[in-house]
């Protein structure tokens, strides 16, 4: 915008730039409610991606591996980095400053400029329109925030950061008078520019800092390092051509409903709820957008937060809203039971928003797939979210760990990508031949005994105390049926040196009748795994 | 397009020799005997599509001893004592695409339901439906084609009869482990022996079983299969076909004497 006219030399935008310094530290500590002075490191692909001062203290860096900073600092409280985190929680800093200066660019979580011509002929001056700044961030619970005003994006990003070591510790500021930014700039190493290749050459053409780039002739740099270090040497000359561009604030999609007083019953919430949740859809309908992950904040009357993401398997309606704050209150509960505590707040936020078009209904429908999910939405309404389930097979040894049931809505039916364990594994003790048809949700009790009417046993070295003869399966004692054929021990040693790692032995009992019986031995005691009925 | 070519055929005899002849009409000779078949059996379908009685896709080994040819939609089915035959009706519709639905069995084993050819991505479980089992029940017959559920002890004719004329209205066919009072068949395995195992030795390999089908009348039929059977009756059509599609070729290239020629003559 305030590029000038070709014969002009090009001038800079005056930038206002706020810097808030290890946001992702801010955001985590923020979120999981810790200390402000915990050693917190954030994890990314197993290395210390940010960590917070006092962790910096005992010698955690960022790219060191997680065991290695464990190692440096016992007490170090690691999380996994949510990058989605950062953005959410600067939206509230964005929308404060805004409030305040016009045209906010958010250049990323942590980062924001807004062009300082303006404001600051409204405020006065650029030190009150700082210190304006600072009041308010202040008053939102942000004290780390450091502020450099100069000639672009670029040295105000560099004043910045200096703005650390003034010696005002309440409000670091750092402004660079109008058109003192190459000489503020001259003196910085090749470093800042964040063009490590372009540096290495400068150096090694004996070029040290920026003053001495950018005292070489800009056509000569064109020709010699092209259009990338035509734009590093603009910008170390302090001319740096990249004007601030305001965001356009999004229009507010999720909605709050405050309950005063609280309210403790789930039916009354939901009546409650209603309303917003129709505006909710409206105004996303309005938007030209449909949701399909919801993410449900509900706060409770003694402090409690609980937190949940949904998702849809086509688009929330305000229905299916009003039901997803309902499921995640009642829990297991059924509808008409009481909370513990009372409800203040609930917040509803779409985290994926899809465009309408793609989701319209075709001219005739979009085929009876349509009539299936309303129908098991109905079911859910009734039963609760996991009570309408689809299942996959995973991987495991024994029959209960291979089925995973997925609640209706979750996944995509059929898509394995999130199973914790992979079915094409070899599983080495797994079952032969025909699965059972009937696998007991819970083993049942079972008695197996030999001729003699003596209970039979596996001793450790997996030998047979004696053959099987009778057997019965039932929470009472039922009939006993003799064994027909059987085949066994098969032992299966699972984590063996994990204490929840399992022992035990399997057979295959068959009765006179034909029917066969898949039985567990664990400890000394029999359990049926499965029917084959 | 075969009566042309019979056609075609019968025009082009009297050119040839006698011998010559006998080669294409023993050529074309399965095809007018099989049509009274054909038509016989379409006449059949049409004269079976009455509101109540459309047929859903069944196992051919189940289908040949249940009444009417195979599960009808509106229908409803009790099976016994078996789990395995319950998912061999299910396996039948799901296979050609239809939702099924599990309602009030925990126990359900997901991975023999595979192994049967249930296709799990359109397979709906409730595994407890509590109180509500009439309800939930009624609401998946709405959405799905087929509904597998354990019925509950006491249930008021009422009931019984409205769930009944649901079905009826939705087209769908309910299978019931236990018995039902209003069921169109009842099914069951009468006999079983197992294969592979010994004493202490082997594992489970191959199941033959002698099923039973009960109509409400009295009458029964039985049948006697193999676990296989069941499993794989779905693509034994198709594995049947191929062969015999792979096959044609086969005999007319190893069987060049004897056939070649004459169709070469015509």
């Amino acid at each position: 915008m305030d590029s000038a006219p070709d014969g002009s030399p090009p001038t800079a935008t005056r930038t206002l730039l706020l810097w808030c310094p290890d946001w992702p530290i801010t955001a985590a500590l923020r979120e999981h409610s810790l200390e402000a002075d915990a050693a917190l490191a954030l994890v990314a692909k197993g290395e210390v991606f940010a960590c917070s001062p006092a962790a910096r203290q005992d010698g955690v860096r960022r790219g060191l591996r997680v065991r290695e900073a464990q190692a440096r600092c016992p007490h170090l409280i690691c999380l996994p980095y949510d990058p989605d985190l950062d953005q959410r929680s600067f939206e509230p800093v964005t929308a404060a400053v805004e409030a305040i200066l016009p045209g906010v660019q958010v250049l990323r979580p942590g980062l924001c400029a807004v062009r300082a011509k303006g404001p600051s002929r409204y405020y006065g001056s650029e030190e009150k329109m700082a210190s304006v700044v600072f009041t308010t961030l202040a008053a939102i619970g942000l004290t780390d925030v450091r502020i450099g005003i100069a000639d672009g994006l670029f040295a105000a990003e560099q004043a910045a950061r200096v703005a650390e070591e003034t010696d005002d510790a309440d409000a670091p500021l750092c402004i660079i008078p109008p058109g003192r930014s190459p000489w503020f700039l001259s003196t910085f190493p090749l470093d800042v520019l964040d063009q490590p290749k372009l540096a290495v050459l400068l150096r090694r053409l004996g070029i040290r800092s920026l003053g001495d780039w950018a005292a070489l002739e800009a056509a000569d740099v064109r020709n010699r390092f092209g259009e990338e270090g035509a734009l590093a040497h603009r910008m170390a000359s302090g001319i740096d051509s990249a004007a601030v561009v305001p965001r356009v604030p999004p229009p507010q999609l999720d909605t709050t409903v405050d309950f005063e007083p609280p309210l403790v019953r789930i039916d009354q919430l939901a009546f409650a709820f209603r309303m917003s949740a129709e505006a909710f859809v409206g105004r996303l309908r309005g938007a030209g957008l449909v949701c399909t992950v919801l993410r449900v904040v509900l706060s409770s009357d003694s402090g409690e937060v609980s937190e949940r993401t949904w998702q849809h398997p086509r688009w929330f309606d305000a229905d299916d809203v009003v039901d997803r704050v309902r499921w995640q209150l009642q829990g297991g509960r059924n509808a008409d039971s009481g909370l513990s505590s009372g409800i203040t707040r609930v917040h509803v936020d779409p985290v994926t928003v899809e465009d309408l078009g793609d989701h319209a209904d075709g001219l005739w429908g979009t085929g009876p797939d349509e009539s299936v999910h309303s129908g098991l939405a109905r079911i859910q309404s009734m039963l609760g979210h996991g009570a309408v389930l689809t299942a996959i097979i995973a991987g495991g040894r024994l029959l209960a760990d291979r089925r995973v049931y997925i609640p209706w809505g979750d996944a995509a039916p059929g898509s394995a990508g999130t199973l914790p364990r992979d079915r094409n594994l070899p599983w080495p003790g797994r079952l032969p031949g025909p699965v059972p048809a009937t696998v007991f949700a819970e083993p049942v009790p079972a008695v197996v005994l030999d001729a003699a009417g003596n209970g039979v046993d596996v001793d450790g070295r997996g030998v047979l105390s004696a053959d099987p003869a009778f057997f019965s399966a039932g929470r009472n004692t039922g009939p006993r049926w003799p064994v027909q054929s059987w085949a066994g021990p098969w032992p299966i040693t699972e984590r063996w040196w994990d204490p929840g790692g399992r022992v035990l032995n399997r057979f295959q009992l068959v009765d006179p009748s034909g029917s066969a019986w898949l039985f567990l031995l664990e400890d000394h005691r029999w359990w049926a795994e499965a029917t084959y009925d | 397009m075969t009566p042309p070519a019979a056609g075609a055929l019968e025009q082009d005899e009297p050119s040839f020799s006698g011998s010559g002849a006998s080669g294409p009409r023993l050529v074309t000779a399965p095809s007018p005997g099989s049509l009274p078949a054909d038509l016989q059996q379409r006449i059949n379908q049409m004269q079976a599509s009455r509101l109540d009685s459309k047929r859903l896709p069944t196992v051919p080994a189940l289908a040949r001893i249940l009444p009417g040819g195979g599960l009808q939609s509106g229908g409803s089915y009790s099976v016994r004592n078996s789990a395995a035959l319950a998912m061999a009706l299910l396996a039948g519709p799901s296979a050609q695409g239809a939702w099924c639905g599990v309602v009030g069995l925990p126990e359900f084993s997901v991975e023999a339901a595979r192994e049967f050819g249930i296709n799990l991505d359109r397979l709906i479980l409730v595994p407890a439906p509590g109180a509500q089992w009439l309800t939930v029940t009624a609401a998946l017959v709405d959405v799905v084609s087929v509904v597998l559920t354990r019925a509950p002890e006491h249930l008021a004719p009422t009931d019984t009869a409205r769930l009944k004329a649901r079905l009826r209205q939705r087209g769908a066919a309910m299978i019931t482990l236990g018995s039902w009072q209003q069921s169109d068949s009842t099914l069951g395995v009468a006999e079983s022996v197992w294969e592979g195992l010994g004493s202490g030795r082997g594992h489970l390999r191959a199941r033959r079983m002698k099923i039973t089908a009960t109509h409400p009348s009295g009458r029964s039929r039985h049948a006697y299969l193999w676990l296989a059977d069941l499993q794989h009756g779905l693509r034994d059509p198709a594995g049947g076909r191929l062969p015999a599609g792979d096959g044609t070729p086969d005999s007319a290239d190893g069987g060049d004497p004897l056939f070649w020629p004459t169709l070469m003559n015509s």
